[in-house]
């Protein structure tokens, strides 16, 4: 009944049941799929273009690897969110409370061990867009820059992003603990409303200055870079609307945290019946 | 057992919204024996025990295990075991899985996992996926978890649904096993046909309150006599005499408070010959409905009788 202890249980759950690896395999082959269209579009593009390289294109391998966080992100919150509202689900908070009544130790656990089957996810996405996005890059004869520091600092990046997002998971599955619920939401906000207010937002500077701060966009300012960053009607000039790379951190784990303490005080902390 | 825990309800109450599930209940439970906890559908039996294990709190008042909550307990999982009516499990978990995880988190030694799995019958079953077990089972699963940390003190929320009679047989047996080891074992039914066999007392609750507490002779006690004589007259006359309560049931008459032995004496004393005498075999299922204020079955067929001839 100690923090040790809560988390190894918490491992236990997770790792005794499919989801886990499913998601993972998914999301290799999604980022994977993604991160080598990218590479082949972006080696296109060069190609017809000529040597005059758009600035935002500069870093293309860059843009591809981002990949797994830009994209790969909704996995880890997705994990974290189905692992806690199954808790509610399966009505398995019962034992879990009274194996341990220190319900917020409990929580904390979750917490813990989302981040690092997150940070797992991480190196699973950096693999795909790396292994995927970097071999496509070398065929159609780009440069994959591996040996550059900063693909290794975005590897890095992407990896601390997706641990933070499995935080973030726990804490909104707190919140909404109906897991149909919650898988709508996150999916609706994460690859429809999101993308879209990233967008429309790009368009004034007033509202770019609020945009950065949207989860995915914190998200893709820690890691560095990202394909919306070139994808706005703003062009280029919206890519530098974004935080420092810790200042997206921050809001990333802020957001974790706020969810989280949301959660417990207002369903964690509940009867359970 | 080293020690023994006796658990203590005091003054409890608790309000879902507008509905009052338990008021001021007070009772204690006490070691080296089986207690029923018995109340109709909606009792607040569900309720009191989930108070008791720290899963809802109480509006008002206490209930603890020899003067702690549950909560305050060091080892909460290896003092007190607990089978709930839910079946709480990951139906994607296999039930060897599903006691781990909580052994872990209990810190409980994790070689109980299988020797609770064989105590309870599930050994050859204990990789496969919960999802699959039948209700049996799953009842089965839930007393494994409660007896995961070889606890003093047992909490079972119905644990007789949904077992076939041999599980029925054996988890009487087993009950009476783990009172007489000193632990102290609370099991709650709607039934009381189906403790009546295995409990040493009872504590009776109705729409959130206390109505009896004490031993299951003191309730059978008011369970009734059905007696008739051709000369009914006689016999209810040497009955009033002697202070018994009676009533008129069907065809015949029902005597409350009176043995069949005491009934047939004073018959016998008065010379009225009888027709029918008979410890009704529902007295203890209708005192209790009495108790909890529900309708008793008309007339209360009675399973047998011995007629005396005139
Ligand atoms: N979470 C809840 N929200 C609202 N009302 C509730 C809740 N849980 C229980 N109740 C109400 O409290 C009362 C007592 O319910 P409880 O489950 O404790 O009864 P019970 O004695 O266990 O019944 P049963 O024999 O059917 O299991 C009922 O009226 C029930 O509707
Ligand atoms: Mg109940």
């Amino acid at each position: 009944m100690n923090l040790v202890n809560a988390t190894r249980a918490e491992f236990s759950k997770l790792l005794t049941v499919r989801l886990w690896w499913i998601l993972a395999i998914v999301l290799f082959v999604y980022v994977g799929f993604t991160a080598g269209l990218l590479a082949g579009v972006f080696t296109g593009l060069i190609d017809s273009t000529g040597d005059q390289l758009p600035a935002a294109l500069a870093d293309v391998h860059l843009i591809v690897y981002s990949s797994a966080s830009s994209i790969g992100y909704v996995f880890p919150v997705l994990l974290g969110a189905l692992v806690t509202t199954s808790e509610f689900r399966h009505q398995t908070l019962t034992p879990t409370f009274l194996a341990n009544p220190r319900r917020g130790q409990v929580l904390l656990a979750k917490v813990i061990t989302l981040a690092v089957f997150g940070a797992f996810y991480g190196a699973v996405a950096v693999a795909a867009s790396v292994g995927v996005g970097g071999a496509v890059l070398s065929v159609t004869g780009g440069d994959a820059m591996l040996d550059s520091e900063d693909t290794w600092l975005l590897m890095a990046r992407a990896v601390v992003a997706m641990a933070l997002w499995g935080a973030v998971g726990v804490g909104l599955g707190a919140v909404v603990p109906n897991q149909v619920a919650v898988i709508v939401i996150l999916l609706a906000f994460t690859q429809f409303l999101e993308p879209v207010l990233r967008l429309g937002a790009s368009v004034w500077e007033w509202t770019a200055r609020l945009g950065q701060y949207l989860p995915g966009a914190a998200s893709d300012a820690l890691v560095g870079a990202s394909v919306f960053s070139i994808a706005g009607p703003g062009g280029p000039s919206a890519s530098t609307m974004m935080l420092e790379w810790w200042q997206g951190g921050l809001v990333l784990l802020a957001m974790a945290l706020v969810a989280t303490a949301i959660g417990y005080f207002t369903t964690w902390k509940r009867d359970v019946t | 057992m080293a020690t023994q825990t006796s658990i203590n309800v005091s003054h409890l109450s608790k309000s879902f919204g507008s509905v009052e599930a338990v008021s001021d209940l007070s009772f204690s439970v006490q070691p080296g024996q089986v207690t029923g906890f018995l109340g109709p559908n909606g009792a607040g039996k569900t309720t009191t025990l989930r108070i008791l294990l720290g899963l809802v709190a109480a509006s008002s008042g206490s209930a603890t295990f020899g003067g702690q909550t549950y909560r305050e307990l060091p080892r909460p999982l290896a003092m007190v075991g607990t089978a709930l009516e839910a079946s709480s499990f990951h139906p994607g978990r296999t039930a060897r899985d599903h006691l781990a995880i909580y052994a872990t988190a209990a810190a409980i030694d994790r070689t109980r996992v299988d020797l609770v799995l064989d105590q309870v019958g599930l050994g050859g079953l204990s990789r496969r996926r919960v999802g699959g077990y039948s209700l049996g089972m799953r009842q089965r699963l839930g007393l494994a978890f409660a007896l995961l940390g070889d606890p003093r003190v047992l909490v079972l929320d119905e644990p007789i649904n949904g077992l076939d009679p041999e599980g029925i047989r054996w988890i009487r047996a087993f009950l009476r096993q783990l009172a007489e080891e000193g632990r102290t074992v609370l099991v709650s039914s709607h039934l009381l046909s189906e403790v009546h066999q295995s409990v040493d007392s009872a504590v009776i609750i109705s729409r959130g309150r206390l109505v009896y507490e004490g031993s299951l002779a003191g309730l059978e006690s008011t369970a009734r006599v059905l007696v008739d004589a051709p000369d009914r007259a006689g016999l209810v006359a040497a009955l009033r005499a002697a202070g018994a309560a009676i009533e008129q049931v069907g065809a015949a008459l029902s005597v409350a408070s009176l043995g069949a032995a005491e009934v047939g004496a004073i018959a016998h004393r008065a010379g009225v010959s009888l027709s029918l005498l008979n410890t009704e075999q529902a007295g203890l299922e209708d005192a209790f409905l009495a108790l909890v204020g529900a309708e008793s079955p008309p007339g209360g067929v009675p399973a047998t009788t011995e007629r005396i001839p005139a």
